[in-house]
């Protein structure tokens, strides 16, 4: 198993995603011996798991049954242990296409946080391409790094625990995009500036709030960034329902024998024969995500 | 805006395909010399270009030779501006150039820069306007006579923005931040196989090409006579890219699926079924942009119009020899005749033996992922391709319209072999950043489509009829067994 190449089988030692069904599901380490518990019993590694297809059903003690996921950074996102607040996949979408991510990239990251932006960058740059991520908070750096070699990405990222604001990111003129998902953005601009090539490159900051893109604007500006490009992208999601509306009576004589209360609202089943109209649709949820935060996008020309 | 490419080629060549930019507006061609380009309302050669970096920025001289841009640092004048508008009167007598006199300096051929700086020196009301309105001013005039251009690299960024702008009606209203999405949960990168069916001009398919760098296949499939990849072209991939690429027709996946002996013996009649649907497609296709055309609206009517002419002969000299047939026909005609039939026959066996090779590809069912975003009615498509995937692989569906999807979805449902499917769209919001005056764009895009996605898992063979219950409502018998167990 790895983050950034597809396997077929299960084997010692991957990562895997368990999932229950609906939006439930959780990560697990396969070890040989090893069991996972789930409200549908228990599962034994070595038996259940070891050897079988990514995607298999696999049953559990009790008679209940799960699929094992392959763990692709998307599924990462959703399952992994937060030691920050983490970017969620319609926002790493755009950071990855408005930095212009590809095989090869180089790329900058501060901070790495929980390291769910950090793995799509991987999954994208792969196999030739390079991630330095710069952590301040030297467990989240270490837990970090311990991740990488876990999902067997390790080649291809480098974790440093120092400031970005006072130290950079540790190269200089390699990168050809930098992306920065701290407090103080507008600190770390000049670093940002010295770790693109030569040849220019692109800049993305996350900041949830105003004021903080305010800062960092004027910063961009001061070190000659330019296309600086403010923007916010939001899901909607959709339920999909079969809703169904009753038609109102307006007491027309046909077979309203027995059925005196039938625009009752309290009665919805008396109506699905006769005085309902069945339909599909896709519902919003009640509450949605508002607001992540502000993505500002810039570019350093050719220095 | 040079992009960052780990390849060493920064320097635009004769023959690249890059990308114009002045101000929000973008434009794809191909650097020729001596070839007149039409942009933004003028005619420019691109001959001076060569040789520069990318992300240079030119303006026009005359006869539209382009001149590396001298950044003259604007003069220092002395600030003087009013606190508000209350002594402002629209008399329409404030600019005291007449538009005659413009049009004498623009006929000298004075620097859009002067000109800017005349308009401002002969205005009455400029001193009295505020801070932030001098600024306004300042910037309007500059978008309209200091006309710079800047060339650059294409990128699946720059290209979905281009054709969300221009053309969207040739990319189904695709918006570039759904493209985005699609990417990433498809979980596109290199060394996958990947199964794209796409009407988006070819958008879609060098989008997933970008993301592979090179690596791993895909496959792409295509109705009528051949694939539409004129926004492939645009990228400027290497030759190598190619090499990974496949197109498989939508109209022999029926003898694929039923089996191989069926498919192999198919294959004569099948190829003259599409000589006769690549007619037909191509003027449905005719039908289209002429649709688009007219969604596009007058003013760049006329500019569509000539990037449509830029996109055939890219499908002409296109790697693939399935670009317009008939365009190829045409172009061919002072060939010798026997010559033609060999280069025919010839182009004849390198299809067969490609399209074989997709073949291949396809019947070890073990394709990583599949993109779809047509025309087309997705469930259809999406039902059958999704035969081609292995188990625990991202899909996703594009359409314009949220309506098939909620059908796709239902479908999918009691087919079952699916999990986690979610129905989504997103919303781009654009803001103004500027010291005292931030706010959200005033216009937001509304439509950019809705996405369908999901992960395959193995089908149950076992117990065919216990499926088809789990299918229809997910959490359900999930439910219904832990009440069990507690029973």
């Amino acid at each position: 198993m790895s983050f950034a190449e597809y396997k077929e089988l299960i084997q010692d030692g991957d990562t895997a995603i368990v999932f229950l069904g609906h939006e439930s599901m959780f990560p697990v380490t396969i070890q040989q011996g090893g069991q996972t518990q789930t409200k549908y019993g228990v599962i034994r590694h070595s038996t259940d798991l070891i050897g079988k297809c990514y995607g298999s059903k696999v049953t559990c003690s009790k008679g209940g049954w799960v699929y094992i996921l392959y763990p692709t950074p998307e599924l990462w996102t959703m399952n992994l242990p937060h030691r920050t607040q983490i970017l969620y996949s319609t926002d790493i979408s755009m950071i990855t296409m408005m930095l212009e991510l590809k095989p090869g990239s180089v790329v900058c990251e501060s901070g790495t946080g929980s390291g769910s932006l950090s793995h799509a960058i991987i999954r994208t740059v792969a196999p030739t391409g390079h991630l330095y991520t710069v952590e301040f908070h030297q467990q989240r750096a270490e837990k970090a790094m311990e991740e990488f070699k876990q999902h067997k990405v390790d080649h291809l990222v480098t974790v440093r625990n120092q400031d970005v604001c006072k130290n950079g990111f540790g190269v200089s003129h390699v990168a050809d995009a930098v992306f920065l998902d701290i407090p103080s953005p507008w600190e770390a601009i000049g670093h940002a500036k010295d770790a693109l090539k030569t040849e220019g490159g692109r800049l993305c900051s996350f900041s949830p709030c105003i004021e903080q893109v305010q800062r960092t604007c004027l910063a961009l500006n001061e070190h000659g960034f330019a296309e600086i490009n403010t923007l916010e992208i939001l899901l909607r999601t959709y339920d999909v329902r079969t809703v169904s509306l009753q038609i109102p009576n307006f007491g027309k004589a046909v077979e309203e024998k027995e059925n005196p209360e039938s625009g009752d609202a309290s009665k919805p089943l008396s109506g699905s024969q006769q005085g309902c109209a069945l339909l599909k649709s896709g519902i919003s949820p009640r509450e949605t995500v508002g607001h992540t935060g502000y993505l500002t996008f810039a570019h350093q020309e050719f220095i | 805006m040079a992009d960052s490419g780990a390849a060493g080629g920064q320097l635009i060549s004769e023959g690249d395909y890059v990308v114009l930019k002045r101000e929000d507006v973008f434009k794809a061609v191909q650097v020729q010399r001596r070839k007149k380009v039409i942009f933004e309302k003028q005619w420019i050669f691109l001959d001076n270009v060569i040789g520069k970096h990318y992300g240079t920025v030119f303006e026009i001289t005359g006869g539209g030779n382009l001149q590396t841009k001298s950044n003259v640092v604007a003069s220092a004048e002395p600030k003087e501006a009013g606190a508000d508008n209350r002594n402002i009167v629209d008399d329409g007598k404030s600019q005291k150039l007449t538009r005659e006199d413009i049009e004498a300096l623009k006929e000298k051929g004075i620097k859009g820069q002067e000109i800017v700086q005349q308009l401002i020196e002969n205005s009455a009301t400029f001193r009295d306007k505020t801070e932030f309105a001098q600024e306004k001013y300042r910037n309007k005039k500059k978008k309209k006579y200091e006309a710079s251009i800047t060339i650059l690299k294409p990128s699946t960024r720059i290209l979905a923005i281009m054709y969300y702008a221009r053309e969207p009606g040739k990319i189904c209203q695709l918006r570039y931040d759904t493209l985005a999405q699609m990417l990433t949960l498809g979980n596109i990168h290199a060394g996958s196989k990947v199964l794209v069916m796409e009407t988006c001009a070819g958008l879609v398919l060098g989008s997933v090409m970008e993301r592979m760098g090179g690596y791993g296949s895909v496959v792409q499939m295509y109705s009528g006579g051949g694939p539409v990849r004129a926004a492939t072209d645009c990228f400027g991939f290497p030759k190598s890219f190619y090499e990974t690429l496949y197109e498989f027709p939508l109209i022999k996946l029926d003898a694929l699926i039923s089996g191989t002996g069926h498919y192999s013996c198919q294959v004569i009649p099948a190829e003259e079924n599409a000589e006769k649907t690549d007619e037909e497609s191509s003027r449905s296709d005719c039908e289209k942009q002429e649709a688009s055309r007219d969604v596009v609206g007058d003013c760049i009517a006329e500019e569509s119009e000539e990037s449509m002419e830029t996109s055939r002969p890219e499908n002409e000299e296109g790697l693939k020899s399935c670009g317009n047939v008939s365009a190829n026909h045409k172009g061919s005609r002072n060939l010798d005749k026997e010559q033609f039939a060999i280069e025919k026959k010839r182009k004849q066996d390198e299809r067969r033996k490609r399209e074989s090779e997709a073949a291949k590809l396809l019947q070890d069912r073990n394709a990583d992922g599949l993109i779809i975003a047509s025309r087309f009615h997705p469930t259809p498509l999406l039902l059958t391709l999704l035969e081609f995937l292995s188990p625990s692989r991202p899909f996703v569906v594009y359409c314009q319209y949220k309506e098939p999807l909620l059908e796709c979805y239902t479908k999918l449902r009691e087919k079952g072999g699916v999990i986690n499917l979610k129905l989504s769209e997103t919303w781009l919001r654009h803001y103004q950043v500027l010291p005292d005056r931030s706010h959200p764009k005033l216009v937001m895009s509304s439509g950019g489509g809705y996405i369908l996605h999901g992960i395959t898992v193995a089908r149950d063979t076992t117990k065919a009829n216990k499926s088809s219950p789990e299918g229809t409502e997910e959490p359900a018998p999930k439910k219904l067994k832990v009440a069990e167990d507690t029973s």
